[in-house]
């Protein structure tokens, strides 16, 4: 079932660094526009492309610019209280629509899968992106080990929530629990991975610690952090942004620069760590994975369906 | 109160001009060199946005605070309420520079995000208050400067709307400065002058 796709983003694709800065001047050259017809213009701007894709972000980047309101609403307050999480027992109860319902423990887990990395963008709903190096497992996988039952058509995931050691969770900005959900395809899609580690280590606890969703076409909050709990239903489970503000935050969330946020535009990006002066990027449809998923959405009106 | 008083009285103003801009130089080189973090824009916007909201609540409490508590600030209210545009400006210039940098989508942005539309307006009112804040507009405007500069009103509120719109979720911060400003103009209706305590 999994292991389906091929990533073709890996270390030895990684531009040097020197290289980089200097296709950088000559897209500078071109203006402001060059990404916009990246694909257009073909075979000679793939390494632009590439370039643009694979400027990996640095380790700080990844662990202290991150968003997880169970620990507040600062981009540095997780990685400020989350070291107080837990993590260690842990465990995630697999329920609903499953041939073997119970709870997991991350030994019996990480021993039923097999690790390996994946380079992904990683686009966030604010107009921010990064490129981070996880290391996990195809969530397909997870499912199997459950058995998926026939009449499951949605994964319901959710956060911990344990106020003692969640500072954040003493506000209501959101419903805690944090939930997020997927239709069943796109769980079972071979992008979308469970994930344990970045960069080669163990996942810290501000990313989501110690184990967290990654959908690479999607913005980054459907990526759910610290699951306790996966339940296969039949119905489209209630998930925490559509739930606080429907209007914004639709189910699907997909990377869409053509469907802007009501209070912001999705049709540009800042990379996270240019500094001062960085300037915005174009978005990729399906954040760069339109070739992959785009038909999981085949007859469907993304204007609707955000 | 009479010492407090005495003692602000010796404060010269250009010191308060000094230090109060002082701060968005220091922000300014932080971003530069990584001190406010992976994203400084951002940072940057946020900090300058702030600050300016902070000043508007100080420059807002001095009548209050007078007539409450005897304390007479009135010697820097107008400090206060430039330094407060002086950020409110770092804020947008950030915005417009450094953050969105397209013209198209700058403007986009003004006419289509109602956030954006009110932070805006809130600057376009405070414009014509900055312009007239010295002696000779003072005299020349008489009675109509007064009148003039209550705009700061409207100006607060849609500064601390502008904040409360931009927030994802249920945020408390930005609820508090509205409720701050609401609470300062609502010191400033007829009835409650009355009620002098000093």
């Amino acid at each position: 079932m999994a292991h389906r796709w091929k990533n073709n983003l890996s270390d030895g694709d990684v531009t040097p660094y020197a290289a980089f800065l200097n296709r950088r001047q000559i897209m500078a050259g071109l203006g402001g526009t060059a990404g916009l017809g990246l694909a257009a213009l073909g075979g000679t701007t793939a390494w632009a492309d590439t370039a643009r894709a694979l400027e990996p972000n640095s380790w700080d980047d990844v662990t202290t610019y991150c968003n997880f309101y169970e620990f507040g609403t600062g981009k540095g307050d997780p990685a400020a209280y989350a070291g107080q999480m837990t993590t260690k027992p842990w465990s995630v109860e697999i329920d609903g629509l499953v041939d073997r319902p119970g709870s997991y423990s991350m030994a019996q887990i990480l021993e039923a899968m097999t690790l390996e990395e994946r380079i992904y963008r990683f686009r966030c709903v604010e107009a921010w992106s990064m490129v981070v190096p996880w290391q996990g497992f195809e969530l397909a996988d997870l499912l199997a080990l459950a058995g998926v039952q026939g009449g499951a058509k949605y994964v319901a995931f959710e956060t911990l929530y344990r106020p003692s050691e969640m500072p954040g969770t003493a506000y209501k900005v959101l419903d805690w629990p944090y939930r997020e959900g997927l239709r069943l395809d796109e769980a079972q899609h071979p992008l979308a991975i469970m994930a344990t580690g970045i960069f080669g280590k163990p996942l810290p606890n501000q990313n989501g610690a110690p184990l967290r969703l990654v959908v690479p076409w999607k913005y980054g909050f459907k990526s759910i952090k610290s699951i306790v709990r996966i339940t296969l239903t039949d119905q489209e489970p209630p998930t925490s942004w559509n739930m606080a503000n429907g209007r914004e935050y639709g189910f699907y969330s997909n990377v869409n620069p053509k469907v802007d946020h009501p209070r912001w535009s999705q049709a540009t990006e800042r990379r996270i760590g240019g500094g001062l002066f960085a300037g915005r990027e174009p978005t990729l449809m399906f954040n760069g994975y339109k070739d992959e998923v785009a038909s999981l959405y085949e007859g469907m009106d993304l204007a609707q369906n955000f | 109160m009479r010492p407090i008083n005495e003692a602000l009285r010796r404060i010269p103003i250009w010191l308060v001009y000094g230090l109060g801009v002082l701060p968005a130089g220091a922000l300014f080189y932080q971003g530069l060199t990584g001190a406010l973090g992976p994203e400084p824009i951002k940072a940057l916007e946020h900090e300058y946005g702030e600050l300016a909201l902070q000043l508007l609540v100080l420059t807002l409490a001095v009548t209050p605070l007078r007539r409450l508590t005897g304390l007479n600030l009135m010697r820097f209210r107008r400090v206060t309420g430039l330094l407060c545009f002086f950020y409110v400006s770092c804020h947008l210039l950030v915005w417009l520079v450094l953050d969105v940098q397209l013209l198209g989508q700058i403007l986009a942005d003004i006419l289509k995000r109602p956030y954006i539309t009110i932070g805006m307006a809130g600057f376009v009112l405070l414009l014509p208050l900055a312009v007239t804040s010295n002696n000779l507009s003072v005299r020349r405007l008489g009675p109509k400067w007064r009148q003039l500069h209550k705009l700061t009103y409207p100006a607060a509120l849609l500064g601390a709307l502008h904040y409360v719109m931009l927030v994802k979720g249920f945020q408390l911060q930005p609820l508090i400065y509205l409720a701050v400003i609401a609470l300062l103009l609502v010191l400033r209706l007829a009835p409650l002058q009355r009620l002098k305590l000093a």
